[in-house]
């Protein structure tokens, strides 16, 4: 037999996240109960290589598409909000580096470290008075001579102190405008974190999005070639709103999940005759599967406009993305909501297979981050002067 | 025209330099137009020139700079004629 077959690429994607969701699933109480880091599950997903996927093959990884990794995200949603989430923040930073970092020297032998020792990537982009929009900075990268230097009151930088490397965000240099920004890829020996906030939330408490002051020095050649404002438009709107709709839809596939197990016990033992909760089941499972055609197509719309950056900048492209996260956000409340009326005190209840508490408070962060009112406010904008596509084939 | 977009831009553009500071190729976006202003400018410029802008030409590119601006209105008056 050869080695090949041992390794785990010789297997399904899949299969090689359900791995990783059954040891998430193990410590997905005690991870929110504690607010802390789901090590194991990281863990797993180095020892799985599930961290490297997204880099070409070229470069040694597996070149896994947007839609693969979103069905990882789905089935580590199912079984730890917090592990699912923190694969897809990671992801989210593999595809920046993976769309805009091939033209690089650099950027492309960090694409074959992150394959290769199963870099964990965090995000600083958030920044003390900018209000959560993360396409403003205040802070600026100063660049002398071969070195760049940087300094930022980061509100939030999920698992930071677990992370590898950051991609962090500031201004282009020390005159430029707010929205004029770059991206700076920081390896872990290259900045120091001193923690500002907290993380003690009603939900996804194992993302451990803690405030830091971050300061960073490293060569300049690891500041991004492309502007941000071209990685977060091609590259970091779409595969956030559809990876993090992944994780969500995850959620809510587990409360219906649960729910389903507590209709079928109760008919059993009422030799068929279904509980009275039943009838939300038909409802959860029919908005389970809006959640999923709404992820299947905004998945597709990616795919197609993939290869095409006037598409991907495009203003149909975004609305189109931020429709995705509106509606994932908002339908997996309904769908747990019905889940719960199923379950009733036991799906209220913490400790008991049907317990849902975590699932809704997880799914309550869905909404607030990033803001929906602040992605509508962006749309209705947009929808000044672009038509909504109303046609089925596109 | 470019005249008529420099004073758009002026107007609704709230671009942190003076725009006579700009080349007709200077970047509009790195030189601070943001994303909220890009559609003003446009709206402003559907009602100047009585255009519509079609769907094709609403991405970044199409306002990169105020000679892309320009270029991009010429393309919409030709289709207008042609049509």
């Amino acid at each position: 037999m050869s080695v090949v077959a041992f390794a785990p690429q010789a297997e399904s994607l899949c299969d090689r996240a359900q791995r990783v969701a059954g040891i998430a699933a193990r410590h997905a109480d005690d991870v929110d109960h504690a607010g802390r880091f789901p090590r194991e599950a990281v863990e797993a997903m180095k020892a799985e290589r599930l961290l490297g996927i997204q880099v070409p093959a070229a470069h040694g990884g597996e070149g896994a598409t947007l839609t693969e990794i979103a069905e990882i995200c789905v089935i580590l949603g199912q079984a730890c909000a917090a592990s699912a989430m923190v694969f897809a923040m990671h992801q989210i930073k593999a595809s920046s580096l993976v769309e805009h970092g091939e033209e690089s020297t650099w950027h492309t032998g960090f694409m074959r470290d992150l394959a290769k020792h199963q870099y964990l990537l965090a995000s600083a982009t958030t920044e003390g008075g900018i209000g959560g929009n993360l396409r403003n900075s205040i802070c600026a990268i100063a660049i002398d001579g071969e070195t760049c230097r940087l300094t930022k009151d980061a509100t939030v930088i999920s698992y930071a102190l677990e992370a590898d490397a950051i991609l962090i965000t500031s201004r282009a240099h020390d005159g430029a405008a707010p929205s004029d920004q770059a991206m700076t890829v920081f390896l872990k020996d290259q900045y120091t974190l001193d923690k500002t906030n907290d993380w003690d939330t009603l939900g996804m408490r194992g993302t451990c999005s803690e405030g830091f002051v971050f300061k960073g020095e490293a060569p300049a050649c690891q500041v991004f070639p492309k502007p941000f404002a071209e990685i977060a438009a091609q590259s970091m709107l779409a595969t956030s709103h559809l990876l993090w709709s992944g994780v969500w839809y995850g959620i809510a596939a587990d409360a219906v999940a649960r729910s389903q197990s507590f209709v079928r016990a109760a008919a059993r033992k009422a030799q068929g005759q279904v509980p009275p909760g039943a009838a939300h089941l038909a409802e959860a499972v029919n908005l389970l599967q809006l959640v999923k055609s709404n992820l299947l197509t905004g998945l597709k719309t990616y795919q197609d406009a993939r290869a095409n950056p006037d598409k991907l900048s495009s203003m149909s492209f975004a609305i189109a993305m931020n429709n995705v996260k509106i509606a994932s956000s908002e339908t997996i409340l309904d769908i747990i909501h019905k889940a719960l009326l199923i379950c009733g005190i036991m799906g209220y209840k913490n400790g008991t297979p049907f317990s849902l508490g975590r699932h809704l408070r997880d799914a309550h962060s869905a909404r607030l981050m990033i803001s929906n009112d602040r992605i509508l406010g962006n749309t209705a904008t947009m929808l000044l002067v672009q038509k909504p596509d109303v046609s089925l084939l596109g | 025209m470019n005249e008529t977009i420099r004073d758009i831009l002026t107007k609704v553009g709230g671009l942190p330099v003076p725009v006579t500071d700009l080349a007709d190729d200077s970047d509009l976006y790195t030189s601070g137009l943001s994303s909220f202003a890009s559609v003003q400018v446009m709206l402003a410029i559907e009602e100047k020139f009585d255009v519509e802008f079609p769907d094709n030409l609403l991405n970044r590119k199409s306002f990169a700079s105020i000679a892309a601006i320009e270029g991009t209105i010429r393309q919409i008056l030709k289709a207008q004629e042609a049509a």
